[in-house]
């Protein structure tokens, strides 16, 4: 247990470190988000702490509260054996000025967690080299781990088009010619075979994404 | 044909020197699970990748937000889905630091068992399936039958080859059967003398070798800034492995060994794995001598374990329990918890937010290979692009947990 890092924490930045626990073992100090990065840095490079890999950062999103969004990292020294939880909290109930400090600078491995974190709760890191989102695809609308985001919610990869935008009729946007594929397949079933059948029994149309036709 | 131009100037047989651009997957057979490469190569030599994830998201966290704590199992099955074991138990454990719960010694013994099996089965995919991409069929071949006795193991414990949600919040869901301790020391016996057969043909295959050799190195102070843990930053030297540094389980009574390499290098994550395989059998075979052959496999605590079956039906005391633990979930106390194991591939965290009720609030999971398939865009850098076969088949991106 590190409870030395959270007592050289509330010695070097005082007022910055709002709260400090230790729930279950594990040490928790909640930072001021303005001393984000200097809090990592000094992390980092105190010679007593030397936390050195940058093990987890995620969001959890409290819509209730204001600020909103906290930011949890978790970190590791592997030189003295010791862990710390730190988090910091932004954005209002609109998530308006959710925004921190990147600390890619400190650790390397933070590059992807921040963009996930971006992706996923809506957390802008300035300073950040390439934050773009990174589980989702670029169309996407929104970000998904926030509470208020319907988990049956569903987006279109691409949006869906009218005929009037995609300048056909969509049936002509057939994928094969009729003359590309072989004699079992690929033709316009109706033409080659007249009308589906509509007898007593099964009226069959075989089209769209059959895997003959 | 046309003849050759034999009077061709030395000027004009240089190639283009404009970069190309090349997409790689993300449907390429050598990218494990689905990922996309774009890469800039000047020749063959790669100047800039840019590693895309992402393909195989399903939403992990935001499901795991909906519906109980036991019903988090089957999502962690798939996160790894090839050392599901690991993960299942990994989570348990989270769970179990948050409710402040110990199960007792004989399930922490199955528990270590089972996860070292898992263990093995995930080494072996990842290393015959690398070389089964550097052309090397028959080790692959050697290496899945090796997996296959293991899984087969699995299957008589738990009833599933891959996906067994068989770990429970307090336990496990059955106690072992009864020609457990027998069915494991003789197929891991096995399992070794597959693995070194396969061994002994990869390692002294030079062009094996020398695909492996030297290529896609890291130094230790890189690898840890990364945030790298598991095999892949044990190849750089640095002895950082949770079952030993932070012991859970019973892994502090046991007597092992954390390989570590030396360049970290291809090879030295391939030699990583092969070690690990044999420092986990050691495990497997103190495991199965101290656990005790009966005995309770699950907490006595009414609070998260389902009552017994027979006593559902006859009593209402236990219906009630029974309804209330699957409808509403086992209570965990408000408050958050960071849990961490070792698994196939590195540190698998569960950091876990409670609001006391019988719902995750926040599920966050820490998946090993998302770091370390964020740094491999570094490492690529002035490679060959035959080389992105090699290193990343030796990262392990297990796409279920790289992209939740």
């Amino acid at each position: 247990m590190s409870e030395i890092a959270l007592s050289r924490l509330k010695e070097t930045f005082g007022e910055a470190i709002l709260e400090t626990h230790s729930y279950l073992g594990d040490d928790t100090a909640v930072v001021a988000p303005e001393q984000w990065r200097n809090v990592c840095r000094f992390l980092r490079e105190d010679s007593v702490l030397q936390f050195d890999m940058f093990i987890d950062l995620c969001g959890v999103d409290y819509p209730d509260r204001e600020p909103r969004m906290e930011v949890v990292a978790h970190l590791v020294s592997t030189t003295k054996n010791h862990r710390v939880r730190i988090k910091t909290r932004v954005g209002d109930s609109e998530m308006d000025g959710a925004e921190l400090d990147s600390v890619t600078s400190i650790w390397p491995g933070a590059d992807w967690l921040e963009r996930e974190v971006y992706d996923m709760s809506g957390v802008t890191f300035r300073g950040h080299p390439d934050l773009r989102r990174i589980l989702m695809y670029p169309e996407f609308v929104g970000h998904p781990l926030r509470k208020d985001y319907p988990a049956q919610k569903t987006q279109p990869l691409v949006p869906y088009r009218t005929e009037e935008e995609a300048g056909l009729p969509l049936e002509k946007l057939a994928p094969f010619r009729e003359d590309e594929g072989m004699s079992f397949g690929r033709k316009d079933w109706t033409r080659s075979h007249g009308e589906p059948v509509t007898g007593d029994g099964v009226g069959l149309r075989s089209g769209g994404s059959h895997g003959a036709d | 044909m046309e003849p050759i131009d034999l009077d061709l100037e030395e000027g004009e047989l240089e190639l283009p020197a404009e970069p190309m651009h090349l997409n790689m997957g993300p449907s390429h057979p050598a990218m494990h699970g689905t990922v996309r490469m774009v890469l800039e190569l000047s020749g063959e030599t790669i100047v800039k990748n840019d590693v895309e994830i992402g393909y195989l998201h399903r939403g992990f966290e935001k499901m795991c937000e909906r519906g109980t704590w036991a019903q988090v199992f089957p999502y962690a099955d798939r996160l790894n889905y090839v050392s599901p074991m690991l993960n299942n138990v990994g989570y348990a454990l989270a769970v179990e630091k948050a409710c402040s719960i110990q199960v007792p010694d004989r399930c922490q013994w199955y528990r270590m068992v089972l996860g070292e099996l898992a263990r093995i089965s995930d080494h072996l995919t990842c290393n015959g399936a690398m070389a089964m991409e550097l052309g090397a069929f028959t080790p692959f071949l050697w290496f899945i039958k090796a997996r296959d006795i293991i899984w087969d193991i699995l299957e008589e414990e738990t009833g599933a080859r891959m996906t067994h949600s068989f770990a429970r919040i307090g336990g496990m869901a059955a106690p072992p059967t009864d020609g457990f301790k027998e069915i494991v020391s003789r197929g891991v016996q096995k399992v070794i003398e597959l693995v070194e057969e396969g061994e002994k043909m990869l390692l002294k295959n030079r062009i094996f070798i020398e695909r492996l050799e030297g290529i896609g190195s890291i130094s230790k102070d890189d690898a840890v800034s990364l945030g790298w843990t598991g095999p892949c930053l044990r190849a750089t030297g640095a002895a950082y492995d949770i079952r030993k540094l932070y012991p859970y389980l019973k892994y502090d009574e046991v007597d092992f060994n954390v390989p570590v390499g030396t360049k970290g290098d291809t090879l030295d994550r391939f030699l990583c794995r092969l070690d690990e395989m044999r420092e986990s059998r050691k495990i497997i075979d103190q495991s199965i001598a101290r656990m005790s052959d009966d005995g309770p496999i699950n907490v006595n605590d009414p609070r998260v374990i389902l009552p017994q079956k027979s006593d559902v039906y006859t009593t209402i005391e236990a219906t009630i329990q029974h309804f209330k633990l699957v409808m509403e979930g086992a209570k965990v106390p408000a408050g958050e918890t960071y849990s961490y194991t070792e698994a196939g591939n590195g540190e698998l965290g569960f950091y876990l937010v409670s609001d006391g009720s019988g719902t995750p609030y926040r599920c966050r999971i820490r998946p090993p290979c998302f770091q370390i398939v964020g740094g491999v865009e570094r490492i690529l850098k002035g490679h060959m692009l035959s080389d992105i076969i090699p290193v990343f088949g030796s990262m392990n991106m297990i796409g279920g947990e790289c992209d939740h």
